[in-house]
C-alpha cells in the first residue's frame, strides 16, 4: 500500500521535473526560464523525496528524505532570487515581449 | 523571408518533439540494467524512473552548453543540482542502500552555496559583502 502511494508521488514528481526542464529549454528569456524551471523542479523533487519516504518508511533514509525536503524548500527560492537579482544587475536584457519591469523602475526612482 | 522563418521554426519544433518522444519511447521499451538486485514491488516502474531523470538532466546540460548569457548557465546548473538530489532519492529506493540519500543532502547543500557564490560573481561584487 505504501509502495503504491510512493509510486504515485514519484510519478507526479517525475512529470514536474521533465516539464520544468522542457521549460528551461523552450522559454525565451533568463527570467522566464528561471520562473518556469525553479518552481516546477522544486515541487517535483520534493514530491520524489516524499515518495521515497513513503516507500522506505520510518527508517534513517526516510527521515533524511524529510529533512532534505525541508532543506530544499528553504534554499531553492533564495537561490533563484539571488540569481535573478544578479542577472538584472549584471544587465541581462528582458525578452522583447515583456510587458513590465518593476525592478528597473524602482532603481530609477532611487537614483 | 517571413514564411521561410516560420517553416524553419515549425521544422525545428517537429524535430525537437520527435527527439523527445523517441527518448521517452526508448525509456519505456528498453530493458532494465543489472543495477537492481533488490526484491521490490513495482521494480519495473522505479527502474525506468532513473532513465527519465537522466533525460531531464540531459535537457539541462543542453541549456548549460547553449545558453546565450552566463545567467542561463547558472540557472541550468542550479536546476541540475536540485534534480540530482531526486536521482539520489530514486537510487535509494531502487538499490536499497540508505547512504545514497546522504549524498543527496550533501549535494543540495553544496549546490546552494555554489549558486549563491556564482550569483554574487554575476553581480560583479566581491564575495564578502
Amino acid at each position: 500500500m505504501n509502495s503504491i502511494a510512493g509510486l504515485i508521488f514519484v510519478a507526479v514528481g517525475l512529470t514536474f521535473d521533465l516539464l520544468g526542464c522542457l521549460g528551461l529549454v523552450r522559454l525565451p528569456d533568463v527570467y522566464n526560464r528561471l520562473q518556469a524551471a525553479t518552481k516546477a523542479v522544486t515541487m517535483g523533487t520534493c514530491s520524489i523525496l516524499f515518495g521515497t519516504f513513503l516507500v522506505v518508511g520510518w527508517t534513517a533514509a526516510g527521515i533524511k528524505a524529510l529533512l532534505c525536503i525541508i532543506f530544499i524548500l528553504l534554499t531553492s527560492p533564495v537561490a533563484a532570487h539571488a540569481i535573478s537579482r544578479g542577472a538584472h544587475r549584471a544587465g541581462v536584457r528582458l525578452w522583447e515581449g515583456s510587458v513590465i519591469d518593476r525592478y528597473a523602475e524602482d532603481k530609477e526612482g532611487e537614483a | 523571408m517571413k514564411t521561410d522563418n516560420k517553416t524553419f521554426r515549425l521544422l525545428r519544433w517537429a524535430v525537437g518533439a520527435l527527439i523527445l518522444g523517441g527518448a521517452v519511447a526508448l525509456v519505456v521499451v528498453r530493458p532494465l540494467p543489472f543495477l537492481f538486485f533488490r526484491e521490490l514491488p513495482h521494480l519495473a516502474f522505479f527502474g525506468r524512473t532513473l532513465y527519465i531523470i537522466i533525460l531531464a538532466c540531459v535537457l539541462c546540460l543542453y541549456r548549460v552548453g547553449r545558453g546565450p548569457t552566463g545567467a542561463d548557465r547558472i540557472v541550468a546548473v542550479d536546476i541540475l543540482g536540485i534534480m540530482i538530489v531526486g536521482l539520489c532519492a530514486v537510487l535509494t529506493i531502487v538499490t536499497g542502500r540508505p547512504w545514497y540519500i546522504d549524498i543527496g543532502i550533501a549535494w543540495a547543500l553544496q549546490s546552494f552555496i555554489s549558486t549563491l557564490a556564482l550569483s554574487k560573481y554575476l553581480e560583479g561584487k566581491g564575495f564578502d559583502e
